[in-house]
């Protein structure tokens, strides 16, 4: 699974580095960004919504920074 | 180009009216006295005091005796609570979406009730909150200050009187636009916002509702401030119907020329059931500060609800609370000065502002 560390990185920069990541990835695969930003907890899901792709689970890393799984589906 | 003519952030402070200079200027020669003397200086001034207050009850659809001032409306917002919760202890029911006045005060007492992708509170949830034992008071905006979707006031006051409890409605942005439905116990509303002077705050008490002022001493009224409030409210509220018709096209032609014309932009807020003069959209993988630098260099001022352009760094909780975009979030907010001309520059010149600053971040074609 690719895995984006966005640690750090104020919005729009995470959903940026996922945008750019998701075309490298076959149809149907996993892209994990992990991002601290507070943004990215709106604007991950709505950048799915607005793309088309899912978001198919969230959780938290060990230093409580939050990850996203984002699905390719088109 | 004038310095109002690009001013375009009339939800956060509206140009003062020409009634209101006029009316200020007058007050400051004639309402100077205190007016609780005895003195026909003093009864001149007690005398504007009392004009002005009859002007904004009945504008606010209240009574006189049921109105209190204070320095703005976010003091009014904490009066609102605060005064309830003095008397009546427990929950503050409130939608996710009010004003940050509002949620500052129900502080850890709240019980918070979401909104949908619009906007508009869950008026089912709400009324299910506010059965929830306990709720001291409710508090439902008339409309919300970041994207103008109109909150259902009329159905969530229902709910509140056959719970017993009062609802306080935040009606800082609409009240320029006409009267709110009835059923509400406590409103507030901001001069600045209705294009009086910044200063004043009206908070309007039904009598009969269980509510303490909870400050040690009310400050002395600024008569001239206050006169030219009641001014401005008479002003705005005659010219209503005629602006919100004309604001409402405007607002309606930024909606369709932005999401016609922007690339990979979200228009959010209810299409239909909003205020006229406030449009808000988020522009995919745009920093909302730079947007915002952009849009001044060309002589506009808007206002953003992207973390980057916050004090806390953090996102606009109206926009976290609808789900939709937060980056890249430009409100306008139009005014009476407003023209077809004017909003006609900003559409022309917005596509290249986003486009420049997606070009100096490198995300074209993302």
């Amino acid at each position: 699974m690719t895995s984006l560390d966005c640690r750090g990185k104020r919005c729009p920069l995470p959903v940026i580095a996922l945008a750019r990541a998701v075309p490298s990835v076959q149809v149907g695969d996993v892209v994990r960004v992990v991002a601290d930003d507070p943004a990215a907890a709106v604007d991950i899901p709505a950048w799915c919504r607005m793309r088309g792709h899912e978001l198919t689970a969230t959780g938290t890393e060990d230093d409580g920074a939050p990850w996203y799984d984002v699905r390719r589906l088109t | 180009m004038g310095v109002v003519n690009g001013y375009l952030d009339a939800a956060t402070a509206a140009p003062l009216h020409p009634v209101a200079r006029q009316a200020l200027q007058a007050a400051l020669d004639g309402g100077w006295a205190d007016p609780g003397r005895l003195y026909p200086v003093a009864r001149q001034a007690r005398q504007l005091l009392d004009a002005a207050r009859e002007a904004l009850a009945e504008a606010l659809g209240t009574r006189p005796d049921e109105l209190h001032f204070t320095a703005g409306g976010t003091e009014a917002a904490r009066l609102a609570i605060d005064g309830v919760r003095a008397v009546r202890p427990g929950v503050v029911v409130h939608s996710a979406v009010e004003h940050s006045a509002v949620i500052k005060s129900a502080g850890d007492a709240a019980q918070v009730v979401g909104v949908d992708r619009t906007g508009r509170v869950d008026e089912d949830a709400f009324a299910a909150a506010v059965r929830t034992t306990g709720t001291a008071v409710a508090a439902l905006q008339s409309a919300n200050h970041e994207v103008g979707t109109v909150q259902p006031v009329a159905a969530v006051a229902a709910a509140c009187r056959d719970a017993g409890v009062p609802l306080y409605v935040d009606a800082a942005q609409s009240v320029a636009w006409g009267p709110v439905p009835a059923g509400w116990s406590l409103l507030s509303a901001s001069a600045r916002k209705w294009g009086g002077p910044a200063g004043v705050g009206v908070l309007a008490v039904r009598k009969g509702v269980r509510w303490e002022d909870p400050r040690p001493a009310a400050p002395p009224v600024n008569i001239p401030l206050v006169v030219a409030a009641a001014a401005a409210l008479r002003a705005v509220v005659a010219e209503a119907a005629a602006e919100s018709a004309r604001l409402r096209a405007l607002v309606d032609r930024v909606r369709a020329a932005v999401a016609a014309t922007v690339p990979d932009v979200e228009v959010v807020g209810d299409p239909d059931e909003r205020l006229p003069h406030i449009a808000t959209f988020s522009c995919l993988y745009v920093d909302g500060e730079a947007l915002l630098h952009g849009l001044a260099r060309e002589g506009f001022a808007v206002s953003s609800g992207s973390a980057c352009t916050s004090d806390t760094l953090r996102p606009s909780h109206v926009l976290a609370a609808m789900g939709v975009l937060t980056h890249g979030n430009v409100r306008v907010s139009l005014h009476r000065e407003t023209s077809s001309a004017d909003v006609d520059r900003f559409l022309a010149v917005l596509p290249s502002v986003v486009a420049q600053v997606r070009a100096e971040a490198g995300v074209v074609g993302l």
